[in-house]
Formats: C-alpha cells, structure tokens, sequence
C-alpha cells in the first residue's frame, strides 16, 4: 500500500460507477482507486446499499408465465457451481492494480508504450469510445503538456508523484479535473511518474505543437 | 428486530403492496410450479434463504427469493432501459447468478437487496451496454470465515435504516436519487446536482461503514 492517500473520489463519480452509468473508461479509475483505498471502497458499499435499497422498494413488473421453471432449468443444464473468481492479487508487489493488469494483459513492463514527446509515453486502454483511457509515463521532473479539458478528466496515480497548480498527488491519489482547470502536471524529481488517465473529451493544448499532433497521436 | 418488515415509504406502501399482489397473482395463475405469494417480509430471513440455497440447493426458498426479487428486478431493468424481453431474460439470469454464486454471499458485507442489485447492475452493463465492467480487487483477507452473526444482524439493520432514509425523503429528492440509479443522470449532471441528499444517506449508514471499515484493518 502506498503512503497515506490524500486525494479521493467524489459522491458523484462513486454514484455513477455503482449506478453503474459511467463510461468504461472511467469505470477502469473508479476500480482502480477502490482498489488502493479502503476509505472509498467502504464509500462504494454505501452507495451500493442505496442501489440495492431501491431495487427493494421499487415497482415491480410481471414475470412471464413461465420464468420459474424456465430459470430453475438454466440452472439445472448449467455448471453446479460459478466458482469464477477475480484474479488473484499477483505475488510480488505490482505497479498496476488488478483492472488495469486486466486490460494490459500483465503489469507494467507489458505496457507497450508510445512515445508522445518531452519524454513523455503513453498507452492507450481500449475501451468503449464515450471516454478514453491511457496510461501515461513522466519521466522525474517532466510536465505533461500544459491543457485544459473540455469534459472530465481523472487522473490516477500509480508510482511516484506530480504536481500541478492545484495541489501533490501521490501514488494512489486521484485528481478530478474539469473545464475550469487548466494545468500543467509535473512529475516530481526522484521517482518517474506513471498515471492512469481517463477523459470524456479530447484534452486542450495550450501551445501549437501537441495541438497539430493530437488527431495522430489520441491525447 | 426479527420481526420487523421491509420498509417502505409509509405513504405509498399500501399502493406498493398491492401492486406487488397484484403482480404476483397474475404471475403465479400461469406458473407451473406454485410462487409463494407472501414472501417472509423480513431480511435475516432472506439471508436464511440463500443459506439454504447455498447449503441445501433449497428449491422453496428460492422460489420464494425469485417471487419476491424478480418482479423488482425486472423493473429495474425496464427502467434502465430494457425492452421488456430482454429484461426478462436478464432478470431470469440475475436469479440463476443467485443461485450459482449463493457461496459467495456475505450477510455481513451486503443485504440479499444489495447483493441482487450488484449482479443485475454488472449484467445490465453486459447487456446493455456490452461492455467490460472492471471491478476492484479483491482484499487479500484470506479465506473467509463464517460471519459473525452479530455482524451479519448490525449490517442488516443499517441497510434497513438506509432504506427507511430513502423512502422518506421528500419526493423531489428520492427521484433525483432514483434517476441516478436507473441511468437518467450522466456523471456530470449527478456532480452539478445540488439537492442530492448524499447528507442524509451517509450519516444513516456511519455504522456500517465503520465495521467495514475495522474488518479492511
């Protein structure tokens, strides 16, 4: 477990992921940070409650005729036992956790990354297209391109620690950006930086450059 | 505390119950195997009841769990969006995930409501949406031992008062609270909500979150 995390999901974003309305990229953060965090793990059993509390109390719709006997069949014809379980945590310490090893296939040395400039990497996580998720490598002491956001941006930290205008963000910290913000993350000397990033639109560059590379690189 | 019932909003309760019946009594007129028309209004006893599923591969108690639960989960999956035939299936496979993951059920981390819910949420994601749905890790606990019934008791009674919280806020509040769950809100419209009342749902269910809390240490 990293030091103490100081940067936490909101109400919103805890809601949406157990309502379960979020789009998949930033379902992979949400995972992500509740994994590293019992504080918001604990959050998201709340707010499950209240899914669960209205499914309770709700209307209720008419079963077909036969749905009983339809269901207790499936179960006859299928396995006696759903023993599928989530990934068992890796044995060693790892950089990423369990969602995100999901979609890279291993940890961190199976990323494939690009490089996107100043020394900055990126990998892109494929998922549905409403928001994107990539995992980007600063290298100690390197800014990711100053932008503002024309949507939301989360931004998770997995090893080392940046600072932008706002505030420190450590490992296991998220940074819940939106269109008011406009900044320009620095990996902090020592450690390189590796972040989980989601947005559900294309970031704003500041300057020309990154701006012409956009459509060709997805950032 | 066993006796008490499933709380409903006391204003609509009597409208509530007798949609259920009414539901229920059409649904069991053309049903092969007999429904239970009054389930055990009770939730240790539901818990009871997918123990015995668990440990019995007990048919009753879930036909009862499936005439009680499914009616609400079909709805909830209509209101999310689902035509009524895919809601249906949906449901129908929400229930067999009941049965075939009755193992995995934990009293003192979830009520019988939540843990339902959870499952037709990732499903409704599946469906739906046909996406992946990333979940957290699982903490390295190490094999669970069996609840503590005290435990199981305390979480049972604070998702009650939970549901109690909701059901009486004023109307304006709890459909907020409702669009949220079925998919009205996007995560920004949740966000720029301000009578959300997260307030009142979090100072109902400080208990739990306590114990969840001592059991991660």
């Amino acid at each position: 477990m990293p030091q103490e995390i100081k940067h936490h999901l909101t109400d919103a974003l805890l809601m949406g992921y157990s309502a379960g309305t979020l789009p998949e990229a930033f379902n992979i953060v949400v995972a992500s940070h509740v994994s590293l965090c019992d504080e918001c793990r604990a959050r998201l059993a709340e707010f499950d409650t209240v899914g669960g509390e209205i499914v309770a109390m709700g209307e209720t719709a008419e079963m077909g005729a036969d749905s009983l006997a339809q269901t207790l069949a499936a179960i006859a014809e299928g396995p006696a036992e759903d023993d599928q379980q989530v990934a068992p945590a890796t044995d060693g310490p790892s950089v990423l956790p369990c969602p995100i090893r999901d979609y890279v296939g291993g940890d961190v040395e199976a990323v494939r990354w690009r490089k996107i400039g100043g020394g900055v990497r990126q990998a892109i996580l494929s998922t549905s297209k409403n928001a994107t998720a990539r995992l980007l490598y600063i290298p100690a002491g390197c800014a990711v391109p100053d932008h503002g956001h024309a949507g939301t941006e989360l931004t998770l930290v997995l090893q080392g620690a940046f600072r932008d205008e706002t505030d420190r963000f450590g490992a296991g910290d998220i940074e819940v950006a939106n269109e008011d913000l406009d900044h320009q993350p620095v990996a902090e000397d020592g450690e390189d930086c590796i972040c989980l990033a989601a947005t559900d639109a294309p970031l704003k560059f500041s300057s020309m450059i990154p701006k012409l590379a956009q459509p060709f690189l997805r950032i | 505390m066993l006796t008490e019932t499933i709380p409903f909003a006391n204003a609509d309760a009597d409208r509530r119950e007798a949609l259920y019946a009414g539901a229920s009594a059409k649904y069991s007129s053309g049903a092969r195997i007999k429904v239970a028309q009054s389930g055990p209004k009770d939730r240790m006893a539901w818990v009871t009841h997918v123990e015995a599923i668990r440990d019995r591969k007990d048919q009753a108690a879930f036909a009862e769990l499936f005439g009680h639960f499914a009616p609400r989960v079909k709805a909830f999956l209509m209101k999310s969006g689902a035509s009524p035939d895919l809601a249906e299936e949906c449901t129908q496979e929400v229930m067999a995930t009941l049965w075939r993951k009755a193992h995995m059920f934990d009293p003192a981390k979830a009520s019988v409501s939540t843990w339902i819910f959870t499952v037709a949420r990732n499903r409704k994601i599946d469906i739906l949406r046909k996406e992946r749905r990333p979940e957290p890790e699982d903490l390295p606990w190490g094999p669970e031992a069996e609840p503590e019934q005290e435990d199981v008791l305390a979480l049972q009674q604070e998702s009650k008062k939970l549901g109690k919280a909701i059901a009486d806020l004023p109307e304006k509040q709890k459909d907020l609270i409702l669009k949220a769950y079925y998919g009205e809100l996007s995560h920004s419209e949740i966000a720029e909500q301000t009578g959300l009342p997260l307030g009142t749902i979090k100072s109902r269910i400080r208990l739990a979150l306590d114990r969840l809390r001592r059991q991660m240490k």
